[in-house]
């Protein structure tokens, strides 16, 4: 067990595979270097693999001071358990105060074990992280300084802020796509570490037979404009207007899971707490009535237009523009309006 | 070979009927407002393990951590097809994170013999994903997550399909083994009729001295203890009982149990409420919605 260190200094676990770096713990990067900065410690990543010193450097053009690298060949593919124990090791040795995990598949299979293992705090599926004071309720003590770890829980309908005062380090998992990505510094200077950890073949319970990775279909993270559809497109077939609004706006196709669950597109292009989070300049909500758990992944996009025939969906009451009206004349007319936009300013081009 | 499946499973509150009532007014959850049900991922462990069974034989345990009322899940456990349901409740385990969730488990889970542990994915009112890998970790075995299809067993070996967010992995390792199920591995299936109309008067102890206070309000505590037990060895001839568990049956120790088990502390509660953002409404019209893109294009949205 570790206690309270508030000299500990503020991690990010760099996951990657097969030495490209995801782009979640580069999100985390920049929230890690704003809470390093109030708490003023030295914030690291940690990274583990086989040959993967190119990606260091990287690290450190992203806000880290310091790297800590365990390069090992038997750490090449990713194991829960050597990863657990490499992890656990290096966490025992530094005693950093705040470790953050990316919130994918293999965050939320490592994070789990690792706090288990050295009986540390862990909060899943964070949106935001804040650094605050908490007083305990019944003895009025104060703890400064501690880790806001936000979340969204009961399917979305509360948000609950978690810390832990006593038991450190503070551990979190944080959402895919919630934090800006920052720029990379190419001039950034900073320590690169390397750790040296005894692994044998018995921290590799596991034999990888088989694995098949497939690029996404669509990258909504990084789409500027994203057209989504819900269960009121109607069918498969009409929601083709989603694809040709898509079109002409140069935007991502998108959809609820209502819509995904009905077969109208593929989940890769699904938005909400159990797809991707996006944050676009502008979301064009189309016949999806914005539960809760779909306004969870696009609530943060800077302008909303939202085209419903149902004026009490709660889509309207985070919308910039509503439009209350039959989607299937409101999109043909955008299309068409759209058209004549361009068609103009090529005209005057043209002059 | 006789293999010994355990399944643990968690009675939740439906999180998509939760209405405004559903919130206390200082913001709290009000749990007892919402419907109880069997958490879907849960079903989906559960059917794997049936599954296991059917073709390779063995017995299904399940265990569950809850109030008396999640009793009631483990009734729909006997109705699908398990071969024992346990019952842990106690007082103590209130207000446990998943960490001292996942060490009261292991101590029950450690009472029983076991070849593989299943667990669902993660439970729809936390959504935490996080009991089962520290579980797994507690009892010192290996764990695949995100298994998505139904694995292959031979003698002391099992190969799993694991769902890795973009793309699927194959794994195969040695028993004893924890899963985690996706709701993408089976179709759950439903109560069976006949186990239906046996197992439904299954009881556990506690709902049974629930039964006897709410029929004999003024019973006194020895009357009550005689009656309840011997109701206990009526229903227990018929293998109608179901097992209950507390700390003390599991020799828990309690610094690791509930609160003081938990380094994790709720700091704040908030419900979610919808920011009202300045807004404006467009006419449905061809003049409307040429408008609106105007001004979208004077302000730079779209290019």
């Amino acid at each position: 067990m570790i206690g309270v260190n508030r000299e500990g200094e503020v991690w990010v676990f760099a996951e990657q595979h097969q030495g490209k770096l995801e782009d979640t713990p580069l999100e985390l990067m920049g929230k890690a270097r704003q809470l390093a900065n109030i708490l003023d410690v030295k914030m690291a990543a940690v990274l583990l693999g086989s040959n993967i010193g190119q990606i260091a450097t990287k690290l450190i053009q992203y806000g880290a001071d310091k790297v800590y690298v365990v390069d090992n060949p038997l750490l090449e593919n990713f194991q829960t358990n050597s990863y657990a124990r490499t992890i656990c090791q290096v966490i025992q040795k530094y005693e950093p105060q705040i470790v953050m995990y990316g919130a994918t598949v293999t965050g939320r299979d490592l994070a789990p074990r690792i706090a288990s293992q050295i009986k540390a705090g862990l909060t899943a599926d964070c949106t935001d992280l804040q650094i605050g004071d908490h007083t305990e309720a019944g003895s009025g003590k104060l703890h400064k300084n501690l880790l806001f770890q936000v979340r969204p829980a009961f399917g979305g309908n509360i948000i609950a802020t978690i810390i832990n005062y006593d038991r450190w380090p503070q551990m979190a998992t944080v959402r895919e796509g919630v934090m800006p990505m920052p720029s990379p510094d190419v001039s950034r200077q900073g320590k690169i570490i390397k750790e040296q950890v005894q692994l044998s073949a018995a921290d590799l319970p596991l034999t990888i037979l088989e694995e098949h990775k497939r690029e996404k279909k669509v990258d909504l993270k990084a789409a500027r404009v994203i057209v989504a559809g819900g269960a009121g497109v109607g069918s498969k077939n009409n929601f083709k207007l989603i694809w040709n609004l898509a079109n002409v706006l140069g935007a991502a196709p998108a959809a609820s899971r209502a819509a995904v669950d009905l077969g109208f597109i593929d989940h890769d292009h699904q938005v909400g707490q159990t797809g991707t989070t996006v944050r676009p300049s502008l979301y064009i909500a189309v016949g999806i009535s914005g539960a809760i758990q779909h306004q969870a992944g696009m609530s943060e996009s800077q302008k909303i237009i939202a085209i419903n025939n149902d004026p009490d969906s709660p889509i309207f009451q985070i919308a910039h523009y509503k439009i209350l009206g039959d989607l299937n004349e409101v999109v043909p007319r955008m299309i068409k309006a759209l058209k004549e936009k361009t068609i103009k300013e090529e005209v005057a081009i043209a002059k | 070979m006789d293999y010994k499946y355990v399944v643990l499973i968690k009675q939740v509150p439906d999180t998509k009927r939760i209405t405004g009532k559903a919130m206390n007014d200082d913001g709290t959850v009000n749990r007892s407002a919402l419907p109880a049900i069997f958490n879907p991922e849960d079903l989906n462990a559960l059917e794997l393990a049936l599954q296991i069974k059917e073709e390779h034989g063995g017995t299904v345990t399940v265990i569950t951590m809850g109030l008396p009322a999640a009793s009631g899940i483990l009734r729909e456990s006997l109705y699908r097809g398990a071969d024992r349901v346990i019952l842990i409740t106690d007082r103590r385990c209130a207000a446990s994170d998943t960490l001292a969730t996942s060490y009261i488990l292991s101590c029950a889970v450690k009472k029983l013999e076991y070849d593989i542990v299943i667990c669902g994915r993660q439970a729809i009112d936390g959504d935490t994903a996080q009991v089962g890998p520290q579980l797994a970790e507690k009892l010192g075995i290996t764990q695949i997550t995100y298994v998505e299809k139904l694995p292959e067993l031979e003698n002391e070996h099992i190969t799993a399909q694991r769902n890795i967010g973009n793309g699927q992995q194959q794994v195969r390792g040695k028993l004893p083994m924890l899963l985690t199920v996706t709701g993408d591995a089976n179709e759950p299936r439903v109560a069976a009729a006949r186990k239906m109309m046996k197992y439904k008067k299954a009881k556990a102890p506690t709902e049974i001295e629930q039964q006897i206070k709410a029929e004999r309000p003024d019973i006194d505590e020895d009357a009550l203890v005689k009656l309840a037990k011997e109701k206990c060895r009526q229903l227990d001839d018929k293998g109608l009982l179901i097992e209950q568990w507390d700390l003390d049956f599991l020799e828990a120790d309690l610094g690791w149990c509930g609160r003081s088990g938990s380094p994790t502390k709720v700091h704040r509660i908030q419900s979610i409420v919808l920011a009202a953002k300045e807004s404006k409404d467009v006419e449905p019209t061809r003049q409307g919605i040429a408008d609106m893109i105007h001004e979208l294009i004077e302000d730079k949205t779209i290019a």
